[in-house]
C-alpha cells in the first residue's frame, strides 16, 4: 500500500530533502505532496487523508505547534501519524509538541536515513494500534 | 538518495541560503540607518534572527558545517539582541555585517565547491563573547495578563517572546476569531496580514476544526497593536469576526482599568509600563495607516483602463471634428466642444494620478547599491565612502526595477575596476578613502542618475589599442575618433572594460548589455572620464514607461508603435527621390542625406512567421485612429479600408526618427495616427528581441509591438545586431 505523506516546510530546501528521502526508498511507496505554509495546511488537510504528516515546527504566520490541535480535533486526522521536525533541539517546544500530540520530534540536522527510520517506527507503531 | 535529487536539494538550499543572506544584509543596513537616528526596530531584528535562525537549519541539513557554525554563532548574537541582552550599537552591526558577509563568502565558496573557502568563525565567537551584556528585565509581564493557557501552550518560544514584547512595548494584544471557507483560507489569511502590515502585528494563528459550518475553519488571531479597536476592526475589514482583548489581571486596585473599545488601551498601558520605547509613538503609525499598499497589477489594469479612455477620447476629437465640418448648429458644435475639452482635462488628471501613484523613490534601488559597495568594497580591501544624493527622486516602479541590474553592474564596475587600492592611491597622493557619489536629479520629463568615482579613470589610447586588437573597430575607424567618442566605444559588445581600466586582460563586464538596457527603457548612458581623476556615468531615464504618445503605423500588415518622443516627422516617400549610398538606401531630405532603414526587411516581416510575427498574433487588423501633428496623411488615406501597400515601389510613408544626433528613416506601409499608449514589458523570453521595447494593447485585446528608437538606430546605422539576412542593407 503505497504511503501518503504530506509535507509541512515553509523551506523549498527542506520539502526537497523530505521528499527525495522518502522516494528515494522503494519499499516505502511514498506518495507525497507538500504544503508551503501552514495556510496552505489548512486548506489542504480536511480535504484529504495522509498517512503520514511531516510538520515543520518554526514557519512564518501559523507554526507547526498550532496545527497540531487542529489536526488532532478532526475526525479524518485524530490517528494519523505525526512527526514534526525542527531547527531547534529545544526542549520545551518538544514537549509541547509530544503533549499536543505529536507521534515524534526529529531535529536537525537529521539524515535521510534517520528520516526514513523514523518514518518505519511510526508505521509499524500504527500497525500495533490497529491503525493504518 | 540518489545523486540527481540529492543535486536539486543542494541547488535549492544554495538558492534559498542566498536569498536569506541577501535579506540579511538589507535589514542589516536598515538597523544601521535607524540605529543612527536612535532608534530601535524589533520586528527587523526578529527578521534577522528567523534568517540566521533558518541559515543554521539548513545548512546543517546539507552538511554545509562553517555555515550552520557561523550561523550558530550569531543565532545567539541576535537572540540576546532580539531579548536586549545586548544593546544594539555600533560594534555589534559591524559583528553582524562581518557575519552577512562570511555567509556570503561560505555560500561563493559552496557555489563553486571550493572547500578552500573558510570564515574566522573562532574569531568572531570570541568578539561576540566579548560584548557587555546590557540590563535584561526579569520579570515575566505574562504573568500580568490573562491570557487563556490553551493559547500559550501552541505558542513556540519565539511566538512567546514576541507576545512578551508587544506586551513590554505597551501594546494592546487582541484575539480575533473568525470563521474562514475552506477553498480561501491561505488567500484570506495572506490577506488579513497583509492589510495588517503598519498597523498591527499578527503574532500567531490558532486554527480550530470545530467550525459548525462544513468547509470552513475557525481560527483565533493573536494581534498586537497601538491603534484603536475601531480602527483596528477598520483594518482587518471582517466585521464577521469577534475581537477580544486580552486584559491584564486585576491584582491591585490602583492599576488604571482598560477601557479598550473606548480607545484607551494604548494609553493606560503606557502609563503601566513607563519603560516602554519612545521611538515608536502612536502618532507615527497612525500615519502609515493612511497608506494602502496596492499590487503592481491592479495599477497596470487602472493603466490600461486609462489608455483605453485615451483612444476613446482621439475618437471623441474626431467626431466633434467631423460635427464641425458636416454640421451648422453652432450651439450643438459649441457644445460638444466644451464637453470634450472638459473630458480631456479630467482625463489628463487620471493620467498624471495613475502616473504618481506609480512612482517609487530610487531610494529602494540605491539602498541595495549601498549594500554592495560596502561588500564589494571590504571584500577587496578598498576604503569607499559612498555618497548618495537624490535619493528622493521619483520614477515609475517598472523603471526602477529595469534599471537596477545596470546600476548594479556601474557601481561593481566602478569599486572592482576604477577605485584603486588603498595603498596605490597612497601612491598617487589621493586621499585614503575613494569617493563614490551616487546623485538624481529630475531633468524635464526624465530623470537623471549620476555614478561618479574618483579611481583611475579610462585611458582613451588603451581604449583605441584594445577595440583594434578585439576586433571591435579598424584601425582605420578609430584613427580619426576623438577622446570622446573614444569612450563610447565602451558601450560596444566585446569590449572589456578592465583591460582599459586596469591594462590586466580578463573578465570584462559587458558594457554592451548595460547600454542596450536602458536605451530599451528609452533611456540613454553616457561616460565621461579623466584619467586619473575618475569615471561619471550619466544616466537619462523617463520617468514613466507607462503611458507614452505613440505614433502607430503599419507594415506589411503589422501594426506597430513608436514613441513620437523619436519622432521628428513622417514624410510621403513617393515625395522623395530614392538614391543609393554605398549599398545603402537614402533620401535627400532638404538639402541633408537621410538613411532609411525599411522596418519590415529590419524585422523580417513577411508572411512566414518571424519572432515578432508570432508576437503579434492578431494585431493584423488595422487600427482606427486619427490625431497628431506627426501625422502627414490625410484622413482619406488613413481610414481607406485598401488592403496595405507595399511600399518597395515607392508608396508608403518615411518616419524621421532622431535619437541624439543621430537620424534614420524608417520605411513603413501606412500611418494610423497618434494615441497615448499603455507599454508593457515583454514576457522573458521575448525582452531579448533587439529592437523591440515592448508591447502595447489597443485595448480591443490586439497586441501591438513597441519599436524601440535607440536600438533600431544603432543597428541600421552601425550594424550593432546585424543579421545575415540584412547584410546588404543595414
Amino acid at each position: 500500500m503505497p504511503l501518503r505523506v504530506l509535507i509541512v516546510d515553509d523551506s523549498n530546501a527542506m520539502r526537497a530533502f523530505v521528499r527525495a528521502a522518502l522516494e528515494d526508498d522503494p519499499a516505502l511507496q511514498a506518495q507525497v505532496e507538500e504544503a508551503e505554509s501552514g495556510f496552505e495546511a489548512l486548506r489542504v488537510l480536511p480535504r484529504q487523508t495522509f498517512d503520514l504528516v511531516v510538520l515543520d515546527v518554526n514557519m512564518p504566520n501559523i507554526n507547526g505547534l498550532e496545527l497540531i490541535p487542529f489536526i488532532r480535533s478532526s475526525e479524518r486526522h485524530a490517528q494519523t501519524p505525526l512527526l514534526m521536525i525542527s531547527t531547534e533541539a529545544s526542549e520545551r517546544d518538544r514537549e509541547r509538541a509530544l503533549s499536543l500530540g505529536a507521534n515524534r520530534y526529529l531535529s536537525k540536522p537529521f539524515s535521510s536515513e534517520q528520516l526514513v527510520d523514523m518514518i518505519r517506527q511510526l508505521r509499524a507503531d500504527a500497525a500495533d494500534a490497529g491503525g493504518p | 538518495m540518489s545523486q540527481s535529487e540529492d543535486d536539486r536539494a543542494r541547488a535549492e538550499f544554495l538558492a534559498e541560503a542566498q536569498e536569506i543572506v541577501e535579506a540579511l544584509s538589507r535589514d542589516l543596513l536598515v538597523l544601521e540607518d535607524a540605529n543612527k537616528r536612535g532608534l530601535t526596530l524589533p520586528e527587523t531584528v526578529n527578521d534577522v534572527f528567523r534568517g540566521v535562525h533558518t541559515l543554521k537549519g539548513l545548512a546543517g541539513m546539507f552538511s554545509f558545517e562553517r555555515i550552520a557554525e557561523l550561523a550558530h554563532v550569531f543565532e545567539d548574537l541576535l537572540e540576546a539582541l532580539r531579548l536586549g541582552r545586548v544593546p544594539m550599537d555600533g560594534g555589534v552591526l559591524d559583528l553582524l555585517f562581518e557575519g552577512a558577509e562570511g555567509f556570503q563568502h561560505l555560500l561563493a565558496g559552496a557555489q563553486r565547491s571550493d572547500a578552500a573557502v573558510d570564515v574566522d568563525v573562532e574569531g568572531l565567537l570570541a568578539r561576540i563573547a566579548a560584548l557587555e551584556p546590557g540590563a535584561a528585565s526579569q520579570r515575566d509581564i505574562l504573568s500580568d495578563y490573562d491570557i487563556d493557557p490553551n493559547i500559550l501552550s501552541v505558542l513556540t518560544e519565539y511566538e512567546e517572546h514576541r507576545l512578551r514584547s508587544s506586551f513590554e512595548q505597551g501594546r494592546t494584544v487582541y484575539r480575533f476569531r473568525l470563521q474562514l471557507a475552506l477553498d480561501a483560507i491561505d488567500t484570506s489569511l495572506a490577506g488579513l496580514k497583509e492589510r495588517c502590515s503598519g498597523v498591527a502585528e499578527v503574532l500567531s494563528y490558532l486554527p480550530s476544526s470545530s467550525a459548525e459550518v462544513k468547509d470552513a475553519i475557525e481560527i483565533e488571531l493573536l494581534i498586537a497593536t497601538r491603534v484603536s479597536p475601531a480602527e483596528l476592526r477598520e483594518t482587518l475589514d471582517r466585521p464577521d469576526g469577534l475581537l477580544i482583548p486580552i486584559e491584564r489581571k486585576r491584582r491591585d486596585s490602583i492599576a488604571p482599568r482598560m477601557d479598550a473599545e473606548a480607545g484607551m488601551a494604548a494609553a493606560s498601558l503606557n502609563q503601566a509600563a513607563p519603560e516602554v520605547e519612545p521611538s515608536e509613538d502612536t502618532g507615527s503609525l497612525r500615519s502609515l495607516a493612511n497608506v494602502v499598499r496596492v499590487d503592481i497589477g491592479k495599477l497596470d489594469h487602472l493603466m490600461n483602463v486609462v489608455g483605453e479612455l485615451g483612444s476613446l477620447r482621439s475618437s471623441f476629437v474626431q467626431l466633434v471634428e467631423r460635427l464641425r465640418a458636416h454640421s451648422t448648429d453652432r450651439e450643438l458644435i459649441f457644445e460638444a466642444q466644451r464637453i470634450q475639452r472638459g473630458f480631456q482635462r479630467h482625463l489628463g488628471e487620471v493620467q498624471s494620478s495613475v502616473l504618481g501613484v506609480r512612482m517609487v523613490p530610487l531610494s529602494q534601488l540605491f539602498d541595495k547599491l549601498a549594500v554592495i559597495v560596502r561588500q564589494l568594497a571590504r571584500d577587496q580591501g578598498k576604503e569607499v565612502q559612498l555618497v548618495v544624493k537624490g535619493a528622493e527622486t521619483e520614477v515609475d516602479k517598472l523603471i526602477a526595477e529595469e534599471i537596477a541590474d545596470p546600476l548594479m553592474h556601474i557601481v561593481r564596475n566602478a569599486i572592482d575596476h576604477g577605485i584603486e587600492s588603498r595603498d596605490e592611491r597612497e601612491r598617487l597622493d589621493k586621499p585614503k578613502v575613494s569617493n563614490f557619489g551616487i546623485r538624481a536629479f529630475p531633468r524635464g520629463n526624465h530623470v537623471v542618475i549620476e555614478l561618479r568615482d574618483d579611481g583611475r579613470g579610462i585611458d582613451p589610447s588603451l581604449v583605441r589599442e584594445t577595440a583594434v586588437r578585439r576586433g571591435v573597430l579598424s584601425e582605420h575607424e578609430v584613427g580619426d575618433m576623438t577622446p570622446e567618442d573614444l569612450m563610447e566605444v565602451i558601450f560596444r559588445p566585446g569590449f572589456s572594460t578592465r583591460e582599459v581600466v586596469t591594462g590586466i586582460s580578463g573578465r570584462g563586464v559587458g558594457m554592451d548589455v548595460v547600454k542596450t538596457n536602458i536605451n530599451r527603457l528609452g533611456g540613454a548612458v553616457e561616460i565621461a572620464s579623466e584619467l586619473g581623476r575618475g569615471t561619471t556615468f550619466t544616466i537619462t531615464l523617463p520617468v514613466t514607461l507607462a503611458i507614452i504618445s505613440a505614433l502607430l503605423f503599419q507594415t506589411r500588415g503589422r501594426v506597430m508603435a513608436i514613441s513620437l518622443s523619436a519622432v521628428r516627422e513622417a514624410l510621403r516617400f513617393e515625395d522623395y527621390a530614392l538614391r543609393t549610398v554605398e549599398g545603402r538606401e537614402v533620401l535627400d531630405l532638404r538639402g541633408e542625406t537621410l538613411p532609411l532603414c525599411r522596418l519590415a526587411e529590419l524585422f523580417g516581416l513577411s508572411d512566414g512567421k518571424s519572432v515578432p510575427e508570432r508576437m503579434l498574433r492578431t494585431a493584423t487588423r488595422r487600427r482606427r485612429v486619427h490625431g497628431g501633428e506627426a501625422q502627414q496623411a490625410d484622413d482619406a488615406e488613413v481610414f481607406s479600408s485598401e488592403p496595405p501597400v507595399k511600399s518597395r515601389s515607392g508608396a508608403g510613408f518615411v518616419i524621421v526618427i532622431v535619437v541624439g544626433n543621430r537620424r534614420l528613416g524608417l520605411v513603413v506601409d501606412r500611418l494610423l495616427g497618434q494615441q497615448d499608449i499603455v507599454i508593457k514589458p515583454l514576457g522573458r523570453s521575448l525582452s531579448s528581441v533587439p529592437g523591440i521595447s515592448g508591447a502595447t494593447d489597443l485595448g480591443d485585446q490586439r497586441l501591438v509591438l513597441v519599436v524601440d528608437a535607440p536600438a533600431i538606430i544603432d543597428e541600421a546605422l552601425l550594424g550593432r545586431w546585424l543579421r545575415p539576412s540584412l547584410g546588404g542593407q543595414a
